[in-house]
């Protein structure tokens, strides 16, 4: 254990660290704090300049409903759930194909392929910005959300393979080659021990892709306009040049956009920190 | 495809034996083209979405284009214009504080990591708790630290305190961007300190106990024993906040977008702005800006790559 546990240490030390730590706590959440007391007050109390005391009204259902219903809030929201969900399932879904390719099978080819999924998952969005706009262009796919998915499959594929072929090519090889001896076929090799077997991996994925597609920002303004397709992300962008002084419903507005992910991420805890992580006993 | 759907009529006579040699082939040559198919789709989609579009770009910043008219072929002169931009110094020179600042995430994610790796009541909420920034996004950190450095805003009260009523940071340009960087570290250290916990968790209890029996104690067994078993947690955590202060896009966006007088531009916001925005369609220039900063973050790929491959030859 490192450091030593707090257990073996003097009382002394015991009692502040109990008291550090929600203090700790508090200080590094004040933002996030303020802006939820935001959330609930009224115009009254944000013109008053009372930003930290007790709000002298309790108006975040209120305020949500405004946001609701003054804004097209409603849409973002399932805008971003119609982008998130295809890209997850096309971003797992191919990249367990990828993954296995790489990690089980030997041709000359394999570790440049599997370096060039890794160096294009590093690549600055701007590089590719441009090119990628006008082929959304060409193929009548801009400002819709198959053009958005389309891309944000292919740019996650890269993510996902070197996830899922770390994470395969640590399964026991003999599973493999003991189905080859029986003569199962490479196909049912994937699907009957490899797809199985990677579960863990595909959940893992599967929430932190969420939560990256969820927060994408950059590819919802290159690629969508208007507000029929546009995800709460770059709507809330849109809201906040409106909203200049209207804090209270702005922040309302961004609690809402981050409670899916942060639903997803305490439900899915320990599959989103292992797939933050499955790299780092790997490097 | 028209000869290829016309051989099975030319062996009518031998179907039968067709059909057993054809899947004979297949079982000889199945080991050898299964990974071919499996990597078909996303190789497919990997080039066209991807690696294509690199090199379409470094192609037209050599273009002089603004995406409708016929492009005219400049050579360099995109490049050379760039020498002689005063915001696209001032934007580098950005990217520069925003690399060296969020540098102090990783120090920072270790030492919270430290701080909370104990066992008391509540500690695995309290862990997430502190992770929490990093799941929000970046559009919703962004206006949170927007709000938060208002002069009207929540920071208000304490300025006045402090007697710098009405100052606003980032309407400041000498600070400005300083205000963008602590915003957007902030999810950084929650970040890094995650990858610091499970480092923390998985270190050899055998080394640090035999360590403590020589007496090491303190910085000693830190620096000694405790960081080196760290090494892949640092490196990592190395990686993801350089790629992340190169990805400063969607903070200056949403805080500054720019402003106030170009001195919060990173490369990111100021290429979007030179090809997209309101400012003009300049694509090709647009692109020589994009250009510089994939080289800039093509060093970080190789260093990558390189440090995986060496991995990769002793594991196989």
């Amino acid at each position: 254990m490192f450091p030593i546990p707090i257990q073996k240490r003097p009382l002394i030390n015991r009692i502040s660290y109990k008291i550090l730590v929600p203090v700790s706590l508090f200080v590094w959440l004040i933002p996030l704090i303020g802006i939820m007391l935001t959330s609930i007050r009224g115009l009254g109390d944000i013109t008053a300049g009372n930003y930290w005391g007790i709000p002298s009204e309790f108006l975040l259902f209120s305020n949500i409903k405004d946001v609701f219903q003054n804004t097209p809030m409603l849409s973002y929201i399932i805008n971003s759930f119609k982008i998130t969900i295809p890209t997850v399932i096309g971003a797992v879904a191919i990249s367990c194909m990828t993954g296995f390719a790489l990690a089980s099978y030997k041709f000359k080819a394999n570790l440049f392929i599997f370096f060039t999924f890794i160096a294009g998952n590093f690549v600055p969005f701007q590089i590719l910005m441009i090119p990628v706009r006008d082929l959304t262009f060409q193929m009548g796919l801009y400002d819709t959300v198959t053009g958005l998915v389309l891309f944000h499959v292919a740019f996650q594929t890269g993510f996902c393979t070197l996830f899922m072929r770390n994470f395969i090519k640590a399964l026991p090889n003999e599973l493999f080659e003991a189905a080859r001896i029986d003569g199962t076929s490479e196909f049912n090799i994937f699907l009957k021990i490899v797809v199985p077997l990677t579960r863990p991996a595909i959940a893992a994925l599967s929430v932190l892709i969420f939560t990256f597609i969820w927060n994408d920002f950059f590819w919802a303004t290159v690629l969508i306009q208007g507000q029929h397709a546009m995800p709460i992300t770059a709507g809330l962008k849109s809201l906040n040049g409106q909203w200049v002084t209207v804090y209270h419903l702005l922040s309302a507005g961004s609690i809402i956009a981050a409670v899916p992910p942060v639903i997803m991420f305490f439900l899915m805890q320990k599959h989103f920190i292992a797939g933050l992580t499955l790299g780092a006993s790997k490097g | 495809m028209g000869w290829f759907s016309t051989t099975p009529f030319l062996n009518v006579p031998n179907s039968i034996q067709i059909t057993y040699r054809k899947s004979s082939w297949w079982k000889l040559n199945q080991q050898r083209l299964t990974p071919w198919i499996f990597l078909f789709p996303g190789l497919l989609l990997f080039l066209v979405y991807v690696i294509w579009p690199i090199f379409n770009s470094l192609y037209i910043s050599l273009l002089q284009w603004d995406g409708l008219s016929p492009a005219i072929y400049v050579g360099l002169s995109n490049y050379i214009e760039l020498l002689d931009d005063e915001y696209f110094y001032i934007s580098l020179m950005n990217n520069l504080k925003w690399l060296i600042l969020f540098m102090l995430a990783v120090p920072i994610g270790l030492g919270l990591a430290i701080f909370l790796n104990q066992t008391i009541f509540g500690i695995r909420l309290i862990k997430s708790l502190f992770f929490f920034p990093f799941v929000i996004s970046q559009v919703v950190i962004g206006i949170i630290f927007s709000w938060f450095y208002n002069p009207r805003g929540v920071i208000g009260p304490f300025l006045d305190k402090l007697g710098l009523s009405n100052y606003a940071i980032l309407a400041d340009e000498n600070f400005a961007t300083y205000g963008i960087i602590f915003a957007g570290i902030y999810p950084q250290i929650a970040y890094c300190m995650i990858l610091y916990l499970t480092g923390l968790n998985n270190l050899n209890t055998d080394q640090i106990e035999a360590g403590r029996m020589d007496g090491a104690k303190g910085f000693s067994l830190f620096k000694n024993i405790i960081l080196p078993q760290l090494k892949p947690a640092t490196f990592l955590a190395i990686v993801v906040t350089v790629i992340g202060s190169l990805r400063s896009f969607d903070m200056v966006a949403i805080m500054t977008q720019g402003g106030p007088y170009g001195s919060t531009n990173v490369l990111a916001y100021y290429m979007f702005e030179t090809a997209l925005s309101e400012y003009g369609y300049r694509m090709g220039y647009g692109s020589a800006i994009a250009a510089v900063l994939f080289t800039i973050m093509m060093f970080y790929i190789l260093f990558f790559i390189y440090r995986m491959y060496q991995s990769e030859k002793k594991g196989l």
